[in-house]
């Protein structure tokens, strides 16, 4: 029992980030019709925006100490960030530790201007083209956005801690009754579920309750009447592009503490967050949510030690063979519409 | 008068009987000595670099080939020569390797087998490289080890840290320098039976590849002869980037400690997924809960940050170690390039003067008589101490380091600090040690 416990709190995280990313992927197939591979390498860019504001805030200048020596025997140089010097040692250490959260509000505008550049730049003219050149090009942009990441910050994952207060793990177990070191979970992928839950519900109520919102699912039900009406459905979908991107790299900020953020990170994601659209069903966003937090849990559940005694490598392709039976029973996919790439 | 019938074809006959002649004793002298694959002709030789220069390992392959840079600019008399100053074979001369200039080309394995293969064939056939080195996985080196075999090439190896490597998929071309699972298992185990004591439960994580699986085999294997017990051993996946759902279970399994083998972005993720579940203040078994990493680089060390600290591991070579040929080659590098040299450096540079050196001392550069100058060949003075390349298996034997994560380091590279040197006779097996069983070393190839 509580085995099951810890592996379904283990895949509510996991599935938190795929929830996430398939949620945008999902937004832009279903406002814009575009199949989007660059979406994991806005994961990942979201992850270096919280590696570019935690170097921010560490810019420093080097003080000499002459009581030690460096590797070549010189007087060693040690690095005092600015922020020490403009804020006091207390206050400018607590705002470099803090820079995960802090990097929340430093990517939104970022990713908001990166999608949105990238829609009227790019993927616009690629709306009349078939499916298959879209997934070029946007699969050529997102390896062009890894190894400018690589030129940049290098290969190496890069360290972005959580703030120190999120150390450790949270002992449910004990709430539950069982012994203590049974069922713990790391606070910071508890703040992480939390984060994905709040993201998920504004997307859904910003949709549900606005009338941008309105408009853009009228669009999305039938793009041509509403265009009719007057109403330029375009500039909306651009935004929705701006905004699909912002929740894929507020994924990725908030995923910085969990993994060390690499180039790579977003290809990682990438091919496990088309495999939950389509198990969700193209185009549907409950679905999306749905089978990110199914295909995460199931997950976990294939790495147990019991799970994988009786089936070897199971954890590696479980989420692979769920997609077929998925697709045999359900060739939508658990919440697809009708008609969605069905012409 | 006399006339003179000069005919076309009679100068064609005459000019080839001439020709032959001129020829005959090239012919002869040709025969007399070995070709093979690649024999430097002009007044330079060709190195072939082969490292990641793409990839998750790509940063360890720029340090590598810092390292051969200088290694080749201390070949051809520039610099101030690093570490054939302390090496105590004095064949190197500075002025390249038998009175040839060094010169190099690269190749990037992307660490991955096809890749490798494919950049050191083009290296060794295009560019005519006469011996291949570098990497930063086993899977490369074995892949190219294979092939140089059978190009009749040398493969200095680069990192590589599985048994199999100069176990069952040793080779007469291939020779290594770096440390392997077994010198890891059988350096770390008493220290680790020292610092934990000897009545402990270990949980190992592993990456489900050949060296994982060596370095499963030799850990456990050391450590159970000092009274530890392994409750339990999971393979994961190479491509896993979370291990939450690994790491979740270990604490309710009996264990106190975690052994990761694990290696680059596995590591610094495991390592990582591990301190965030606080592993490190449990208690278990009424002990501290400790986390063992038994391969460490100081790359991983810098991926994994903060959560490094305290964890023993080991290490082929690291720069802080006070012997004259370390002191050289640190003051070297450093000076080149701001910053000390890693352990993938250090072992390229010395593979690479290892080689030069070889072949200084056959006078050829014939890969059956270099392979014959380095088999049981003993050196010292390039930062490892006495050192011994073993004929059996080409595989070099000296000591090992046994390191802990820093607790307070000076800088970005400061990271390790060497808790033991574990003598070489400690870390030493017989060449037909079960975990090396398998394959044949077979006879050397020069091609053509």
């Amino acid at each position: 029992m509580d085995a099951i416990i810890l592996q379904i709190l283990n895949g509510l995280d996991k599935g938190s980030a795929y929830a996430l990313i398939a949620l945008g992927l999902t937004l832009i197939f279903g406002t814009l019709g575009v199949v989007n591979f660059a979406h994991g390498a806005l994961f990942m860019i979201g992850a270096f925006c919280a590696v570019t504001l935690n170097r921010l805030l560490t810019l420093s200048h080097q003080v000499v100490d002459e009581t030690r020596t460096d590797f070549l025997g010189n007087p060693l140089k040690v690095d005092v960030p600015y922020m020490q010097d403009i804020f006091g040692e207390a206050t400018g250490a607590a705002i470099i530790d803090w820079s995960v959260p802090l990097a929340i509000l430093f990517s939104i505008p970022i990713m908001i201007g990166f999608g949105v550049i990238m829609e009227r730049g790019l993927i616009k003219h690629f709306y009349k083209r078939p499916h298959a050149d879209q997934i070029l090009v946007t699969f050529g942009l997102a390896i062009v956005l890894q190894e400018v990441i690589k030129q940049i910050f290098g290969a190496n994952p890069i360290p972005t801690p959580a703030p120190d207060v999120f150390r450790g793990s949270f002992d449910f177990g004990t709430m539950l009754g069982f012994d203590p070191n049974v069922i713990i979970y790391p606070y910071w992928r508890l703040v992480y579920f939390g984060f994905a839950a709040i993201i998920i519900g504004a997307v859904f109520a910003f949709l549900q309750f606005t009338t941008f919102g309105m408009v853009v699912r009228a669009g999305m039900a039938d793009r041509e009447t509403v265009g009719l009406l007057g109403i330029n459905i375009d500039r909306r979908f651009t935004i929705m592009f701006g905004l699909a991107a912002a929740v894929a790299g507020l994924a990725g900020v908030m995923y910085a503490p969990i993994n060390s953020p690499n180039y790579h990170m977003g290809m990682d994601f990438l091919v496990l967050s088309f495999v939950v659209v389509v198990v969700g069903g193209m185009g549907s966003l409950p679905g999306a949510v749905l089978a990110g937090f199914l295909l995460g849990i199931l997950e976990s559940f294939a790495s147990m030690n019991q799970i994988k005694s009786i089936l070897p490598g199971i954890d590696q392709i479980i989420i692979y063979l769920v997609a077929i039976i998925i697709l045999l029973t359900r060739p939508r996919g658990l919440m697809g519409r009708k008609g969605v790439m069905e012409d | 008068m006399s006339k003179t019938t000069l005919t076309r074809r009679g100068v064609l006959r005459t000019g080839a009987v001439a020709g032959a002649g001129v020829a005959l004793p090239t012919i002869f002298t040709a025969s007399s000595a070995r070709a093979f694959t690649n024999e430097p002709t002009g007044g330079s030789v060709t190195l072939g670099f082969n490292v990641p220069q793409t990839g998750p390992y790509a940063d360890e392959g720029a340090d590598e080939l810092r390292a051969y840079e200088l290694a080749v600019e201390h070949l051809n008399g520039g610099g101030d020569g690093g570490m054939m100053q302390t090496f105590s074979s004095k064949a190197l001369e500075g002025s390249g390797i038998l009175g040839k200039k060094v010169e190099y080309v690269t190749g990037d394995t992307q660490t991955k087998s096809d890749a490798a293969r494919a950049s050191a064939k083009s290296m060794i056939e295009k560019d005519g490289a006469i011996m291949i080195t570098g990497g930063s996985s086993s899977g490369v080196a074995v892949a190219v080890q294979g092939l140089c075999q059978e190009a009749g090439v040398i493969f200095m190896a680069g990192l590589t840290h599985s048994n199999d490597t100069t176990g069952k998929d040793k080779k007469a071309n291939g020779f290594r320098h770096f440390f392997n699972a077994y010198m890891s298992g059988a350096a770390l185990a008493p220290v680790l039976a020292k610092a934990y004591g000897e009545d402990r439960k270990a949980y190992h994580l592993t990456a489900d590849y050949t060296w994982g699986w060596t370095q499963e085999e030799s850990i456990k294997a050391a450590t159970e002869a000092l009274g530890w017990e392994t409750v339990e051993a999971v393979k994961t996946p190479l491509a896993q980037t979370d291990f939450s759902s690994y790491i979740a279970p270990v604490l309710n399994s009996g264990a106190d400690v975690l052994v990761l083998n694990h290696y680059g972005g596995n590591m610094v993720n495991s390592l990582t997924n591990a301190v965030q579940f606080g592993l490190r203040e449990k208690q278990a078994n009424g002990k501290n809960f400790e986390i063992v990493v038994p391969l460490f680089s100081r790359l991983m060390a810098r991926g994994a940050g903060e959560n490094i600290k305290g964890i023993l591991g080991s290490t082929n070579w690291h720069w802080s170690l006070q012997d004259e040929g370390t002191k050289a080659f640190v003051k070297s590098f450093g000076t080149k390039y701001g910053f000390p040299p890693s352990q993938a450096a250090h072992t390229c540079y010395v593979q690479t003067l290892l080689y030069a050196d070889a072949v200084q001392r056959a006078g050829s550069f014939d890969p059956c008589a270099v392979a014959e100058a380095l088999e049981g060949y003993e050196f010292d003075g390039l930062g490892n101490g006495p050192t011994l390349y073993r004929a059996e298996d080409h595989q070099c034997f000296k000591d090992v380091l046994v390191v802990r994560g820093k607790e307070n380091p000076t800088s970005e590279f400061d990271l390790l600090e060497v808790v033991e040197i574990t003598p070489r006779g400690q870390v030493e097996y017989a060449p037909d040690h079960p975990m090396f069983a398998g394959g044949a070393l077979g006879s050397c190839n020069p091609g053509v």
